[in-house]
């Protein structure tokens, strides 16, 4: 049964891009376990205002887990200690009465603190103007059937689709590599006919992007697959590499 | 050159540089388990291989591998670590499904490394550089009582030789599980980065990479195994004489100085 805790929550202050940051511990009294994580911060922002204080920035849009904007690393992980969710779809029956809860920023090179939690993500959106996306007008959406393609590779192209950009694989990574991302981004078109034209093309491009952006190099440790809100598999690295590879073998 | 300039280059010169010393590790293991069967095909081995122009060339062309996979492994890890940005996370959790070895495989590279060093003075410095000296000129240039081309006997000296023995055998498991981590992430993520996986291949292929890893160490400590047993048998065959040495101690009323015991067991034991 959901109770009522009291919590501390340490959160990571940081007035602007060029600011040293530092950690503020606030305490939170009677938080419902059925409010989502977001609420949380919403009731401690609350507080901050009624005492004066500068509220804490954070990145939050739709609260139902499709728009990738919260991005939090709360307890070590990116989207907290649930699997398979964004932070907004994050309860607070996820924590114990008494607990500590650290709430920091992305950490990553690519993604410079804005102020407090709010980071600047515009690298992964650079990423895609490079290549993500179909030159040409396909036009309307054609029959069923039209242009056959295999069931396991539509539905390969679907997962991969279902990245929402939200930066946790980056964030979640030892290296600060955006493999995960640009992999699902190069998938989610190769596997499909009308992307698979400039296959190649694109993941030279994305690649090249992502490389000079400040990235890391990806060393297959799986941490970005095993954090991603939306489960995208390791499975579209390989592929990435391998589209790659054969596009600058063929150079 | 995007072997150099682009991240997934640099990975695939990981890679192959990676999976052809594990080629080369299979072909060495392979031939010293030759040890465990017979001294002399051990030693015909050596001395086919020994400094002949295709040993040379070989040797040179591993040690170009080492040298490219080692600094290439700087190269990316300097990278990897300008990547994260200036602030570190303060609370950094377990991840389910990231293995330990994946996130630590420069630190098993230097002990691997490490290792390495001391292997290569155990007996490439005894063996093929001793060979290389003499081709050279040098034709008393020894550094061991075993003739290059007595490998068998180095590597039976090494391993078996009271205590010191025991310790070595100890040092070069310890080498061996470092080096069976390594591989046990090296070999898939290899695979992975050159493009052969995919979601059905995906257990498969990290299947295969522990495999590797466990052909490849268990080649290597199938020896040392061997060896191992072989010396703590000759300890005990040695045990009676250390049990006389004992009573003979104990007979003595008063031991002055410690040199007594040692002076004992020395000519009782030894």
């Amino acid at each position: 049964m959901d109770q009522h805790i009291d919590i501390k929550v340490k959160v990571w202050r940081q007035a602007g891009p060029k600011a040293e940051g530092h950690f503020e511990t606030y305490e939170l009294k009677h938080i419902f376990q059925g409010a989502s994580f977001l609420e949380m911060i919403d009731i401690l922002n609350e507080q901050l205002i009624s005492e004066h204080k500068d509220p804490i920035a954070f990145d939050h849009d739709c609260r139902e887990g499709i728009c990738g904007m919260c991005s939090m690393y709360v307890n070590g992980h990116p989207h907290g200690p649930d699997s398979a969710i964004t932070t907004c779809q994050l309860h607070m029956r996820k924590f114990k009465n008494g607990e500590t809860i650290t709430i920091e920023p992305w950490r990553s090179r690519a993604f410079p603190v804005i102020k407090d939690l709010m980071v600047d993500r515009e690298a992964y959106d650079k990423i895609m103007q490079a290549g993500g996306f179909v030159s040409v007008n396909t036009g309307g959406i054609p029959d069923a059937n039209a242009i056959p393609i295999p069931k396991a590779d539509a539905d390969e192209a679907m997962d991969a689709a279902s990245c929402i950009g939200c930066g946790a694989c980056a964030a979640a990574c030892k290296n600060g590599s955006a493999m995960l991302f640009v992999s699902a981004k190069v998938s989610q078109l190769a596997l499909l006919p009308q992307g698979k034209v400039e296959a190649a093309a694109r993941a030279k491009a994305m690649v090249a992007k992502m490389d000079e952006l400040g990235f890391g190099n990806c060393t297959n440790t799986g941490a970005c697959a095993a954090e991603c809100p939306k489960e995208v598999s390791l499975a579209n690295i390989a592929r990435l590499n391998r589209e790659f590879l054969c596009a600058k073998l063929k150079d | 050159m995007w072997l150099k300039d682009s991240s997934i280059g640099r990975k695939l010169v990981m890679s192959i540089s990676g999976l052809a010393l594990v080629f080369f590790l299979l072909f060495h293991g392979a031939m010293n388990v030759a040890l465990v069967f017979s001294e002399e095909a051990y030693n015909w081995i050596c001395e086919f291989l020994g400094a002949n122009w295709y040993a040379l060339v070989g040797t040179l062309g591993l040690a170009g591998l080492v040298v490219l996979h080692f600094v290439y492994a700087l190269y990316l890890t300097v990278q990897n670590r300008l990547a994260r940005g200036k602030d570190r996370y303060a609370v950094t959790a377990k991840r389910e499904g990231v293995e330990w070895e994946s996130e630590n495989m420069l630190v098993l590279g230097f002990v691997v490394i490490g290792f390495l060093v001391l292997h290569m003075a155990n007996f490439w410095f005894k063996m093929q550089f001793t060979e290389i000296m003499h081709i050279l000129g040098a034709h008393d240039f020894s550094v061991s009582e075993f003739a290059p081309t007595d490998g068998a006997g180095l590597v039976k000296a090494l391993f078996t030789t009271p205590i010191w023995g025991q310790v070595y055998c100890v040092l070069y498991l310890v080498w061996l599980v470092a080096l069976w981590f390594h591989l046990r992430h090296g070999i898939w993520s290899a695979l992975h980065t050159m493009g052969f996986n995919n979601l059905k291949w995906m257990k498969r292929v990290k299947c295969i990479g522990t495999l590797g890893a466990t052909l490849v160490v268990g080649l290597f400590a199938v020896v040392v195994f061997y060896y191992l047993g072989y010396g703590i048998g000759e300890l005990c065959a040695q045990a009676p004489a250390v049990v006389e040495a004992v009573e003979v101690i104990e007979t003595v009323p008063v031991v002055d100085s410690v040199e007594v015991v040692v002076d004992t067991v020395q000519t009782v034991v030894l």
